[in-house]
């Protein structure tokens, strides 16, 4: 017999979040599904979704982030010529090869021209799916935007509910937005202490938990995570001569897990990111009293994250979300990973860099494709830039 | 070798241009020295995009408009975009990204120099008018963060269920009358008539119909346009500087009369050698052109004996054919629904319904995508959408790939070849059709 193996709580936890990153059935959601009669499951792509509404139906919401290096494009290919991004190919691939088929219902946020032009694509596609492309304000004044987008989310719940068979009542709602606080606050309580001893909780251990969120109910995540916690107060994991840095512009495709282990183990702990965002998008409590829509437009339009999707209308905040990331987690540079061909991301890129380049942040770019195999190159680079901070940082 | 100095250029015949061609470059030239010359006239300048353009709006209050799509596509007629894209990766815009962004950003970093050689003027004013396309958005944050003016942000909802509801017309209106409006007379210091705003759409209304006439007389065989190379230089002025006023009202009219002239005496397209050959393929166009080589682009298909009797990109900054007129009697409501219908802003399902009526209405042999590599908006998902206009239509489709403003991506002999065993497709379609003798 060899070792005994290491069962210790976090590694329990990390092996289960594991087996969730690597089906790309969704096995965990089709038995929620097939354990009620009756039950249904709307898919949604990044970068949000107001999943408060899709749980308050008694749906569950899945996170759908492409196919990452795990899924061969058969298909997928022939609808995307070779500029454009790597998310849409693998997502179509996903459900013309049936993954999806337990899946009554998508979501298509405004992001891009490319998951916009999806929505179109999968009404067509998927005729018997009820999809929708899921409209944010850009205007961030309540009477405007909010007033907007309250009305929206209002058609989502209409449609929400044609499609379970009764309304959603305000109850189920208030419900659902404190379900949802409570996961918020604990992947918040996790992205802290992240930030606060990295070396207890790698990069690619809180990339899967955070993606195991996608796939299971929230409940069963909100467990996972206090469990995940606890775990890991109760651990030690070795330090190592790490610089810190804030990740940034992989807020749609996602890269592979290797390359987020690459980064930590070419010297750089990674202190903040913008990994999936849904999860945290909302930065604050959506209170619970009073009109819950209108709580999550207020919430949006005041209290959500900076990305490149979104417009900003103050130019004197553009990219200092960048700067306080850094400041709040003591980060010592930010690296920028986007996706090839990615508009938001690598559009955005120049100013935040010209704002980081202000504030003396030092920063390194490279692309990515959620399949790229290869991690050498990343690997030397990010280490260079590792070696640079602790070298020439403060000088 | 100074490596600044372009290189020559090769000799070329004199390109032929009937009179309404002559008189839309004269349009053209004129507001570019229009624009050129603010500093010395005090005009104000009010950058914004070509779709959803408020030009009503921005006329109002005695702007003059610049839009930078429309100084890309001059930069690439003059070969010189190339340089500036390269300029602008080479300041750190990724390679990946839109072309016309980067042709901007290299040609302000280059000087700012417009194509009548004289130096733009800084906007006073960027009314982000984000309808259709993603990009506008990051675009116009590149440009705020140089020239560190307003920026006015109008958000159209996109018609992601094929339809304009009451709430994004709402949404719009306030956008328009609460901040929009607002911000134009601080930044120009002129009042909101809302009567001068009616008079102008009232404008818009007159040279639109002329132009549908235009463009559906393509209807006749052999048609009188090329919708597509030809309707470039049709949608010139309504698209850009003139909609609303009596200039596009007068070009319209101008042009419409010279294009039933030509129907009337039988005759197909002018192209840059003169009028076209016989007609022998009617196409359908799917998708902007290429810029950097637009006659050697243009010439592989009227070399052929194909013109272009429909296309998306003549409708990108309005789409007029399917009845929408700019409506005086409902002015900001009516400048929503412009907004909300241009081609971009449509779902895929609504474009292939487009396309598909085209193919029909218009008697074409089949659809043609040029796929651009910048242009996202346009781009993704035509695979699909060229298999679902072959499919409704039972006619053939073709696919080819190039770039709007950078050279790079302009495969000459790539794209000739696809036509050519296009071409063929439709003979051999039409000859397994016919019927036996």
């Amino acid at each position: 017999m060899g070792a005994p193996l290491n069962l210790s709580g976090t590694t329990v936890i990390i092996d289960r979040a594991s087996q969730i990153f690597e089906d790309l059935s969704f096995s965990a959601a089709r038995e929620w599904k097939a354990a009620q009669p009756g039950r249904k499951v709307v898919g949604y792509l990044p970068i949000y979704v107001p999943r408060e509404i899709i749980h308050a139906a008694g749906m569950l919401p899945l996170g759908i982030v492409g196919g990452g290096d795990r899924l061969e494009v058969v298909h997928g290919d022939a609808y995307y010529q070779s500029y454009i991004c790597r998310i849409p190919r693998s997502t179509v691939e996903l459900g013309l090869s049936g993954r999806l088929d337990f899946v009554d219902g998508m979501l298509f946020p405004s992001i891009c021209d490319v998951i916009r032009n999806l929505s179109g694509m999968w009404k067509l596609m998927f005729p018997h799916v009820y999809s929708r492309y899921f409209d944010v304000p850009q205007n961030y004044a309540d009477e405007i935007g909010g007033n907007y987008y309250a009305n929206e989310l209002a058609e989502l719940r209409d449609d929400l509910a044609r499609l379970r068979g009764a309304p959603i009542t305000d109850e189920e709602l208030c419900h659902s937005i404190a379900v949802y606080n409570e996961n918020r606050q604990l992947v918040r309580e996790l992205y802290a202490y992240r930030a606060e001893q990295p070396w207890q909780v790698p990069a690619a251990e809180s990339h899967l938990l955070m993606r195991a969120g996608l796939v299971l109910p929230v409940e069963q995540h909100s467990a996972m995570l206090r469990d995940y916690l606890a775990a890991s107060r109760l651990e030690q994991r070795p330090r190592r001569d790490n610089c810190r840095v804030v990740l940034t512009g992989l807020f749609c495709e996602q890269p592979p897990l290797n390359l987020i282990k690459s980064l930590e183990l070419a010297g750089c702990y990674v202190v903040d990111d913008d990994l999936l965002l849904v999860t945290r998008w909302l930065t604050s409590d959506v209170p619970v009293e009073g009109d819950p829509l209108r709580n999550l437009a207020t919430a949006f339009l005041h209290h959500s994250e900076s990305t490149a999707a979104k417009f900003e209308p103050n130019p004197r905040e553009k990219g200092q979300h960048l700067v306080r990331a850094v400041q709040r987690t003591g980060a010592e540079g930010v690296i920028f990973a986007s996706p090839s061909f990615c508009d938001p991301a690598l559009l955005d890129r120049p100013m935040l860099q010209h704002v980081l380049a202000d504030a003396g942040i030092p920063y390194i770019a490279f692309k990515y494709a959620e399949n790229s195999g290869q991690m050498q190159p990343i690997r030397e680079q990010a280490g260079t830039f590792a070696d640079s901070i602790k070298l020439w940082s403060g000088q | 070798m100074n490596a600044a100095v372009p290189a020559a250029k090769p000799a070329t015949k004199d390109v032929e241009k009937d009179a309404s061609m002559q008189k839309q470059k004269a349009m053209m030239a004129a507001h570019y020295d229009r624009l050129t010359s603010a500093p010395e006239t005090g005009a104000k300048v009010c950058s914004t995009f070509v779709p959803g353009n408020l030009n009503e709006l921005i006329g109002c209050f005695g702007l003059l408009n610049n839009l930078p799509e429309v100084n890309a596509i001059q930069n690439g007629l003059r070969r010189v975009s190339g340089q500036y894209v390269m300029e602008a990766e080479k300041i750190g815009h990724s390679e990946d990204v839109c072309t016309y962004v980067k042709s901007d950003i290299g040609m302000m970093a280059k000087g700012n120099i417009a194509p009548n050689g004289k130096k733009f003027p800084n906007p006073d004013v960027l009314l982000l008018s984000y309808t259709g396309c993603f990009t506008f958005m990051k675009w116009f944050e590149l440009l705020r963060e140089q020239y560190q003016c307003e920026t006015i942000m109008l958000h159209t909802p996109y018609m992601g269920d094929g339809r304009i509801t009451p709430n994004m017309i709402e949404y719009m209106v306030k956008q328009l009358r609460d901040e929009v409006i607002p911000k134009l007379e601080r930044v120009s210091g002129v009042k909101f008539d809302i009567d001068r705003l009616r008079e102008r759409l009232a404008k818009s209304a007159q040279a639109e119909d002329d132009l549908v006439h235009v463009l559906q007389t393509a209807r006749h065989t052999p048609s009188p346009i090329d919708a597509y190379f030809g309707g470039i230089y049709y949608i010139g002025p309504i698209f850009g500087a003139y909609r609303g006023t009596d200039d596009a009202i007068e070009y319209y009219r101008f042009l419409r009369e010279e294009i039933d002239e030509r129907l009337a005496q039988g005759h197909g397209p002018v192209t840059p050698e003169g009028d076209m050959g016989r007609e022998r393929y009617r196409l359908v166009v799917e998708g902007p052109p290429n810029y950097t080589h637009f006659r050697q682009f243009w010439k592989m298909f009227y070399d052929e004996g194909a013109v272009v009797v429909a296309s998306s990109y003549t409708k990108v900054g309005g789409v007029y054919d399917f009845g929408f007129r700019h409506d005086s009697s409902r002015p900001l409501e009516s400048l929503a629904e412009y907004c909300l219908g241009v081609y971009t802003n449509r779902s895929l399902p609504m474009r292939i319904d487009m396309l598909t009526n085209y193919v029909e209405e218009y008697r074409a042999d089949g659809l043609l995508i040029n796929s651009i590599k910048s242009c996202n908006s346009f781009s993704a998902g035509q695979l699909l959408m060229m298999r679902e206009v072959e499919k409704r239509t039972g006619k053939p489709a073709a696919f080819i790939e190039s770039d709007l403003v950078d050279p790079r991506y302009f495969s000459a002999a790539n794209i000739k070849n696809r036509l050519e065993s296009y071409f063929q497709m439709i003979e051999q379609r039409r000859a397994s059709t016919r019927p036996a003798a």
